[in-house]
């Protein structure tokens, strides 16, 4: 295959991949994907980083003494 | 979180309980896991729901123990500052205040509690200045992000495992409007419809600075092999 017809898939596949995503799609299992090693990394990539922003922000506290700040805050707000 | 990192390839960990539920290592990741937005909230019943409605003071603060931690949260991962997460938290529960007695149940209530919290972020980030979406950036990719440019080659691609570090400095540099969006989207679990209603864009626009945010933090986190390091 010529680096030129490679190439255009590559653009063809770049170009839906934000649909193939938001579809929740397999898009791993996308032909092109199979026999295009730059694609499948690109793919690859996107997913593990997705993953790992996921990670980075778990829930967390608040201070306790937020209740008492919205708590005058809502006197103040009725007053 | 430190030096940590996520795995992106190697043995599968989810035997041991080393990952949260929902990932495994060295396998492909799901497309559509759990949205932040869809973690297990407390439920309010209908009858706490009903005395903060009609003015009950302790039953809405029931509802805050309730929704503090997810609310809270929402704010200090889309602002990334602790002191302006407490204050947006503060203006959430101030307007939930106002309007809890307009709540008729269209929607899950945690659902309603949410999208308030979003606006009241979405408001701070407007009142800041910050250009939220680029209306200009459409479906048609720049000269920089036209395939061939944005695929890895052999001296670009990430290695095995992403420095947590590394990728929380990529989101917090993303630009204001990409940030917004890949945590709405990617991390909140909005759909490209429901943000495009929030942020008054397009779909095609919302969908395109998804994708160039996550271009973005892939240039971001890729490593070179003649110790440049990271860019």
């Amino acid at each position: 295959m010529s680096e030129e017809i490679k190439s255009m898939k590559c653009a063809e596949f770049q170009a839906q991949l934000p649909e193939l995503i938001e579809s929740g799609a397999r898009a791993a299992e996308d032909p092109h994907v199979k026999e295009c090693d730059l694609c499948r990394e690109l793919l690859e990539n996107l997913e593990a980083i997705a993953e790992a922003a996921r990670q980075l922000f778990p829930e967390v506290e608040p201070p306790e003494e937020l209740w008492e700040h919205i708590d005058s805050a809502i006197k103040k707000d009725k007053g | 979180m430190g030096q940590s990192k996520v795995p992106v390839k190697g043995p599968s960990r989810e035997a041991s309980g080393a990952e949260p539920p929902g990932v495994s290592a060295g396998q492909p990741a799901p497309t559509k896991p759990t949205p932040a937005r869809e973690s297990v909230a407390a439920i309010v019943s209908p009858e706490l729901l009903e005395r903060a409605q009609a003015g009950d003071h302790g039953a809405f603060a029931e509802i805050y123990s309730l929704h503090k931690r997810r609310i809270y949260s929402l704010c200090l991962r889309m602002l990334g500052n602790p002191a302006e997460a407490e204050d947006l938290t503060q203006e959430a529960f101030l307007q939930l205040h106002r309007k809890i007695a307009t709540f008729r149940g269209e929607s899950a209530f945690s659902t309603w509690l949410h999208r308030l919290a979003i606006n009241v972020v979405l408001m701070r980030l407007r009142k800041k200045g910050l250009q939220l979406i680029s209306l200009d950036e459409a479906m048609e990719p720049t000269t920089e992000e036209r395939p061939g440019r944005s695929f890895g080659g052999d001296d670009l691609s990430l290695t095995g495992a992403i420095d947590r570090l590394a990728l929380q400095r990529a989101i917090n540099d993303l630009p204001a409007g990409y940030r917004l969006i890949f945590m709405l989207h990617d991390i909140e679990g909005y759909e490209h419809n429901e943000i495009a209603d929030m942020l008054e864009c397009s779909i095609g626009n919302s969908k395109s600075q998804l994708h160039k945010a996550r271009l973005k933090l892939r240039d971001a986190l890729r490593v070179h092999p003649r110790g440049e390091g990271q860019r």
